[in-house]
């Protein structure tokens, strides 16, 4: 259907990651145990398309914050490639990478502990402009205002401190920090987590809004599969470093190959699909393993309900089974039908 | 129908707080009826009296600057609001215990897991040293921590959130209480960590008969647990049901809110989508209440009636009340 147009198109395409990775060395404990490797990232490939809202979902310690990051070069890229625009991030530095940087901002989780207590609103939207030598002084003023406007904020409120806002006024002022140099990619790292769920509308209405406003796109990072399903056009699905599952928002809700997953869809409590408790549901036993020494085969195999003998001792590739949909599992067929299909009854 | 004794009851309970901006009422006429082997969820967003509601069952209240300033909480017949302090120690962590929402902050990182659990077993119960600790492996047993012999040692540091959790529950329930207040316990949380816990409450409920007050802001949350919800907006009740009757037809403009602002994932989601439903604007202010609807400057169907009179609870269907104007007489819209 819809991902099959432009295959390999440079344009379509506003980021391209190629088999990413992010590994962070660990300190010795001591000087007889060698300190270990944490593989946050390890080797994950996705191409965002512009004026998308690409998804990375997963729990915590999936490594969905740090591809992010890595995305804008906040964090060491250990290997890979991320182009922007068709420009390569990983080989620059200085100006070119400050330049480059202007086109990707981010908006936070946490409304509270993101915005300097000690700025006034409207200087803390003001700063990435003055950072990066946008306009001259009395147009930043006037953008200012302009996008407390278009945010929902009063121009007025421009002279407030953080702590005269509520969480959700704060998260517009972060949405407005990060719009002011008119980035083409904002990074939204589980932007509504924080907030009341009434809030959440609000935001997630707003970023919406500016999307369609602005041509922007989004790389959104969240835990939250409604959310995900509601925002989202593409979707990736992260466990330990890699991405297992990939595909547009419908099929994936639709039809989840990887037992992951669909272990994660039926783990979220609806209050519209009230299910007892039993019927077509797994539960993942344990936590997710360490990234430090993941196992060999499949990262999933020991938590997963279906794991056979292959699972734990071979890696499964990132593979194409529907026009547009990626997984990673050795037991989905080339009939494009999951392990849980008999389980969850449906397919 | 809920025709047997209540295990726990509150009764029209005020709660005040002197504050500089004035005096904030934070709970205002909470009643509610808690049976044996049942769950009620408590929804709603913060500011508007959840945990305030489980604080005054466990008298946690801060006085001063808190004031409960009337109404009952009455276990087994009870009443706890005239109990003495010593009788008060004695009740939390037997009767009624609690589990908080971040599982790091209220465990003690200086003690073993298993001196904290075995500390109230031999606080309440009197038993020994060794007896208490065997007794903490057996909880931890309980709430499916492997190894457990092992784990009691440890400190809540080695743990990750989800076991923590499940140490958490293991001390609330140590020393089989009969009511257990949950309050956002897996808000921090994975999802696939959540269900976990969500199994593992449901099946000790099951094994002991302790009644649940579940707190949340996660309408799919409750509606997975409890088998009754309250909606509290500004210290009041506003709507209270059955959960599959409150998530069927909820009457009140909060509670429709609080349900339809939610982005639910559906199993096979419409390739369009439509702006979410908001609810404008933010809770008020507790110490500026003014006489009307404390929901009025938020609600769509918001009349002059509701900006200058409080609704009391209309019934509006079988067991089933709403605090709305809406509803006054024969109940129409």
């Amino acid at each position: 259907m819809t991902g099959a147009e432009t295959q390999g198109g440079g344009a379509d395409y506003l980021l391209d990651v190629r088999d990413l990775k992010v590994h962070f060395r660990l300190p010795r404990r001591n000087v007889l145990t060698p300190g270990g490797t944490v593989h946050a990232v390890d080797g994950i490939s996705y191409r965002v398309r512009r004026g998308s809202t690409f998804g990375i979902v997963g729990e915590s310690g999936s490594g969905k914050t740090t591809a992010a990051l890595a995305a804008m070069r906040l964090v060491p890229v250990t290997g890979g490639s991320i182009r922007l625009d068709g420009v390569e991030m990983t080989v620059l530095g200085g100006d070119a990478l400050r330049e480059m940087r202007r086109k990707i901002q981010i908006v936070f989780q946490d409304p509270y502990s993101s915005l300097n207590p000690r700025m006034r609103a409207g200087a803390i939207v003001r700063e990435p402009m003055d950072l990066m030598d946008v306009g001259d002084p009395a147009e930043r003023d006037l953008r200012v205002a302009e996008l407390f406007d278009r945010v929902g904020l009063r121009p007025e409120q421009a002279a407030l401190f953080p702590h005269q806002f509520s969480g959700g006024q704060r998260q517009r002022i972060g949405v407005a920090r990060a719009l002011a140099t008119q980035p083409e990619l904002i990074v939204c790292d589980e932007p509504v987590s924080a907030l009341d769920v009434a809030i959440q509308a609000q935001i997630l209405n707003l970023l919406r809004e500016l999307q369609e406003g602005f041509g922007l796109t989004y790389l959104f990072i969240s835990h939250d599969l409604g959310v995900v399903q509601y925002i989202c056009d593409d979707i990736a699905v992260m466990y330990l470093g890699e991405i297992v599952e990939q595909s547009d928002r419908v099929s994936l809700f639709t039809l989840p190959l990887h037992p992951y997953t669909w272990a994660l869809i039926s783990a979220v409590p609806s209050a519209r699909r009230r299910t007892g408790g039993q019927d077509g549901r797994v539960r993942l036993q344990g936590d997710p393993p360490n990234p430090i020494d993941p196992p060999p085969g499949c990262r999933f195999a020991p938590r997963c309900p279906f794991a056979v003998d292959r699972c734990h001792r071979e890696k499964p590739a990132l593979r194409e089974v529907r026009a547009g949909h990626l997984v990673s599992c050795h037991l989905v067929g080339d009939d494009c039908v999951p392990p849980h299909a008999a389980v969850a009854g449906a397919c | 129908m809920d025709a047997a004794a209540p295990l726990l009851e509150v009764e029209d309970l005020e709660v005040e707080f002197r504050t500089r901006q004035g005096t904030a009422r934070v709970l205002d006429g909470v009643a509610l009826s808690l049976q044996p082997g049942r769950t009620l969820g408590i929804v709603g967003e913060s500011g508007c009296g959840k945990s305030m509601t489980a604080l005054s069952i466990m008298r946690l209240v801060p006085v001063p600057p808190g004031r409960i300033g009337a109404g009952a909480v009455r276990l087994k017949g009870e009443d706890l609001l005239q109990a003495s302090e010593k009788r008060m120690r004695e009740v939390r962590g037997k009767d009624i215990s609690m589990i908080f929402q971040e599982p790091m902050t209220s465990l003690n990182p200086v003690y073993s897991i298993g001196d904290q659990i075995a500390e109230t077993v031999r606080l309440h119960e009197g038993l020994s040293r060794r007896d208490s600790l065997d007794r903490a492996i057996e909880m931890l047993k309980a709430v499916h921590i492997p190894a457990a012999e092992r784990r009691v040692r440890e400190f809540p540091h080695q743990m990750s959130g989800g076991m923590r959790q499940r140490v958490m529950i293991a001390m609330a329930l140590a020393c089989r209480p009969s009511v257990l207040i949950a309050d956002e316990p897996t808000t921090a949380l994975d999802v696939t960590v959540q269900a976990q816990v969500f199994d593992l409450l449901k099946e000790l409920q099951e094994k002991t008969g302790t009644a649940i007050i579940l707190i949340s802001h996660d309408m799919g949350a409750i509606a997975e647990m409890a088998d009754r919800v309250m909606v509290m907006y500004a210290g009041r009740i506003v709507e209270e049901a059955a959960t599959d009757e409150i998530l069927e037809s909820p009457k009140h403009p909060y509670t429709r809110g609080l349900i339809a602002c939610v982005p639910h994932m559906e199993e096979e989601p419409p390739p369009e989508r439509g702006a979410l439903t908001e609810i404008p604007g933010v809770v008020p202010a507790l110490t500026d209440l003014g006489s009307g609807c404390s929901f009025a400057p938020r609600c769509d169907h918001a009349t002059d009636l509701c900006r200058s009179r409080a609704p009391g609870p209309f019934a509006v269907g079988a067991d089933h009340r709403a605090a709305c104007w809406l509803y006054d007489e024969a109940g129409a819209a």
